[in-house]
């Protein structure tokens, strides 16, 4: 068959071989918590329509702040189908943050962090700050009101880090105010800092993945647990996923088109009710809620010390969920995790709603 | 009958994904986005009764100092053939040389074969700099 | 040594000194009823900031605690001035250039010159102790800057004032004046420009009759009286052919012919045509003048409801997401061409307004159709996702049955 010899002529060359094993050997185990393995697969597939539709606009986009709100106004208006790809885009940069959370708090509660799976772990919440990175970077982008003003925000929260925040302001922002200079920087961020970092980050962690195998939740009897084959079981069915996924998106992108909003002027006063984009908004909230001084100290100095302490716990998570014998402490580690998910949830929709 | 539902129903969406994303890469008429605004230079580069051209949006246009205080901006397009026009101090006219267009410093035609004037694009200076926008 | 310790123990007498004795304050407030009143007012005075006290407009010694000294005639004391000498007494500094000059250079110095031309001032002179003095507009020992939102002549409590007065039927049943202006303007459009919007340059009574030289406009200058801030509706309404016959219409001509004097109202086409019409009062409806206001009326209704329409399509659009921002700024191109239009009413030509109204329509034209394309753009969008949504569902059915086929019923 012709496909064979294909496949053969190149595995002469590329030495695909140990890729063919893995494809035909890899299985998945079929269990109660199984539909949780999708949502890894889903977060890359929306990381790789983020690449895509990226790299479209990146064809007419400018990153200068006479020109970048008209070229999105131009993208939305003038290029064909430029109001999809553009709104994919921003759709898909959302629920990409919101899938990745699904997974990160999925595998907390299969308790998929146990050994040996630590470093796979660290690479996920490694790549969750990138994505949240990216985020932020991206936001700023089409240079209009809301974005402006939110990244004004963002980056004087980060002025007030111990130590590092003045600083570090000031290299985000590429000098003490938002402007041109902090839009080129985000620009260069968005599409190759942060790309080159995920990808190598991105590529650890599947590697990693396919040298452990995927993770069996330790209330399941391992054993007993039924195998499906990756390929082609579990991978139909993840086509089928990822399929509905573009599905969603076209939809959203068609329904509920992303708005453009006015140009950003500095002069302005800032709108009311501006606030960060949704993913930061439990720290914002919080931040705000904290009193501006505690005992001796600055609250919102506090504040930023405390997630940070928070971030810290989070990726240890590894070392202090597990026991001595290197078992999962699964009803502390669950019963944080819901807390953890509690508080998020609870203080994204108070900041919403404030 | 399931291969050619699972050949036909691939295919086809992925058609619909890729017809947006080949119409999308396809420069769109309009090539840039209508410009509004353009730095022209600052006062001291242009001496009084002289005339540059600058580039505003994709077309060029026609920057002249007609006295110490008083400019004038137009689109240097003529309006015959789309030759570029340039300033007369000699006359203090606009002429094109393509076809010997003439232009007085309102942008009216004044002889030539140009059938309709120059658009005239607003001027102001600002401290050291100055600005052509179009005119709302 | 010693000098500079004697200096320390002067010094509290010294400053004590300096903070001026004001006898007249002092004894007045120790009184009661009229004669309190003063004392207890003059905290809030203008001139008591500038350091001026009660001897400074009355005379007398205000150092001197003993009555006989502090109000000694010697000592200048002239005591309350009579009515009709109000103005005088006010004007032997607020004329003087030299004396203002000290506290407000640019403070103007006519106002008793002025006065004097005005029917207050003439009535006062032929002995009317009934008319308006300095004191009845700016109040007395409590007198604030005419900016102070308290003062009595400020913008936004001037028609009261006026009308403390010029409302009351009782007291100008005599001169035969009468006292439905300040109900009226309370329904203008400058009342309500000053009150709700706060724009503070909007008109008062003063600003048409004059404060201190008050007196109507006269017949012919009432319309540069309105032209001093609606200047091109004056221009066209002096070249046209209204201007002459108004001049002669007696009870004041000009604008007020159609737009009244005091009870202005936002003028609308139902001014122009309709049963209110303020044309058809001389126009007959098949006349040359009453068929040149339908048209106009007409033409400006139909261009409103051309840009009300545009507006509609285009937030509809709008809110179903399509990006429409630059229509809707051309659309306010399409508001200026109806304002221009109203503007050119006033030559009472219609030739005079098809420039505006056409421009106007085609604004409104080329914006409707901008929006109805967003419309229809938006359902095609929507046509084109159903399309790959059915093609999508299609192949996950079918990679749904593979995956049955490959396993026998179960997933």
């Amino acid at each position: 068959m012709p496909e064979r010899r294909a496949a053969d002529w190149l595995d002469d060359r590329l030495g695909l071989g140990a890729v063919r094993e893995l494809i035909e050997h890899k299985t998945v185990p079929v269990h109660s918590a199984t539909r949780w393995y999708y949502f890894g697969g889903i977060t890359l597939f929306l990381f790789a329509i983020q690449v895509v539709t990226g790299v479209l606009l990146m064809f007419y986009y400018r990153p200068t702040v006479a020109e970048a709100f008209d070229s999105v106004r131009f993208i939305m208006t003038r290029v064909e189908f430029g109001w999809l790809i553009r709104s994919i885009h921003s759709w898909s940069a959302n629920l990409l943050i919101f899938v990745a959370f699904i997974h990160m708090f999925s595998v907390l509660f299969t308790h998929a962090y146990r050994p040996p799976r630590e470093l796979t772990w660290w690479s996920g919440i490694a790549l969750l700050g990138l994505m949240m990175g990216f985020g932020f970077s991206g936001y700023l982008l089409p240079w209009n009101q809301i974005s402006y003003f939110a990244t004004k925000v963002g980056a004087d929260v980060a002025a007030s880090t111990p130590l590092i925040g003045a600083a570090l302001a000031r290299f985000l922002r590429g000098g003490d105010e938002v402007g041109g200079a902090t839009l080129t920087r985000f620009f260069a961020f968005h599409v190759m800092v942060l790309p080159l970092l995920t990808a190598a980050l991105m590529g650890l962690h599947l590697l990693l993945i396919q040298k452990s195998g995927m993770s069996t939740p330790p209330w399941i009897p391992p054993a007993g647990v039924r195998q499906m084959k990756f390929f082609p079981n579990f991978f139909l069915r993840e086509a089928m996923v990822w399929y509905g996924a573009l599905a969603v998106l076209g939809a959203l992108a068609a329904i509920f088109p992303w708005e453009l909003g006015e140009k950003a002027d500095p002069f302005a006063s800032a709108p009311r009710g501006i606030r960060p984009e949704w993913y930061f908004l439990a720290q914002f909230y919080t931040l705000k809620l904290i009193p501006s001084h505690i005992w001796i100290f600055e609250g919102e100095l506090l504040g930023i010390l405390a997630f940070g302490v928070l971030a810290l716990w989070w990726t240890l998570l590894p070392v202090w969920g597990v026991n001595r014998a290197g078992e999962a402490r699964t009803r502390l580690v669950a019963g944080l995790g819901v807390l953890m998910v509690a508080y998020l949830s609870v203080f994204t929709i108070l900041g919403y709603l404030k | 009958m399931l291969s050619w539902l699972l050949g036909g129903g691939a295919f086809a969406s992925f058609a619909s994904f890729l017809y947006p994303v080949i119409r999308f890469l396809e420069p769109p008429r309009i090539t840039e986005a209508p410009v509004n605004e353009v730095a022209a230079g600052k006062v001291q580069d242009l001496k009084p009764n002289s005339g540059k051209i600058v580039r505003f949006g994709a077309k060029p246009a026609l920057l002249v100092r007609v006295s110490e205080t008083e400019w004038k901006a137009f689109t240097a397009v003529c309006t015959h053939l789309n030759c570029t026009v340039q300033y007369l101090d000699s006359s203090r006219q606009i002429w094109c040389a393509c076809h010997n267009g003439m232009y007085d410093l309102s942008g009216r035609v004044v002889s030539g074969p140009p059938p309709r004037p120059l658009e005239e694009y607003a001027v102001n200076v600002r401290g050291e700099e100055v600005v052509i926008s179009r005119r709302a | 040594m010693r000098a500079p310790l004697a200096l320390l123990l002067f010094a509290p007498a010294l400053l004590l000194a300096q903070a001026a004795k004001d006898s007249c304050v002092e004894c007045h407030s120790q009184l009661d009823g009229n004669l309190q009143r003063p004392a207890t007012l003059i905290k809030d005075d203008v001139h008591t900031a500038n350091g001026l006290s009660c001897a400074d407009c009355h005379g007398g010694n205000r150092a001197s605690d003993d009555m006989s000294d502090a109000m000694s005639p010697a000592k200048g004391f002239t005591g309350k001035p009579a009515r009709a000498a109000i103005p005088r007494f006010c004007a032997r500094c607020h004329s003087n250039p030299n004396i203002i000059g000290k506290f407000l250079p640019q403070q103007r110095v006519d106002q008793y010159e002025l006065y004097q031309t005005s029917v207050h001032g003439k009535r006062l002179a032929m002995g009317d102790e009934n008319v308006a003095t300095c004191v009845d507009c700016h109040s007395v020992h409590d007198i604030r800057a005419v900016k102070s939102a308290l003062s009595p002549v400020h913008p936004l409590r001037l028609p009261e004032t006026c009308g403390r007065c010029h409302a009351d039927t009782a007291r100008m049943a005599k001169y035969g004046i009468p006292t439905t202006q300040l109900a009226q303007y309370r329904t203008s459009v400058h009342w309500n420009a000053l009150e709700k919007r706060g724009d503070l340059s909007a008109p008062n009574c003063a600003s048409c009759h004059g404060n201190h030289g008050a007196k109507p406009p006269q017949v012919a200058s009432v319309a540069a009286v309105c032209a001093g801030c609606h200047v091109l509706f004056g221009q066209l309404y002096d070249k046209s052919f209204h201007q002459p016959i108004f001049s002669s219409v007696s009870g004041g001509g000009g604008c007020i012919v159609c737009h009244s004097n005091h009870g202005i109202q936002q003028p609308s086409t139902a001014m122009l045509a309709g049963s209110n019409s303020v044309c058809a009062q001389c126009h007959e409806a098949d006349s040359g003048g009453g068929k040149a206001a339908a048209q106009m009326a007409q033409w400006i209704d139909g261009l409103d409801s051309a840009l009300k329409r545009s507006e509609s399509v285009l937030a509809s659009a709008d809110k179903y997401g399509m990006e429409v921002s630059e229509s809707q700024v051309r659309l306010l191109d399409g508001r200026e061409n109806l304002i221009k239009a109203r503007l050119a009413l006033h030559a009472f030509q219609p030739g005079e307004m098809r420039k505006p109204i056409d421009a106007g329509m085609a604004i409104a034209e080329e914006t409707r159709r901008a929006g109805e394309a967003a419309l229809r753009e938006k359902d095609i969008r929507r046509l084109g996702l159903a399309v790959s949504v059915v093609f999508i569902s299609i192949t996950v059915a079918a990679i749904w049955l593979l995956i049955r086929r490959l396993e026998g019923t179960g997933g």
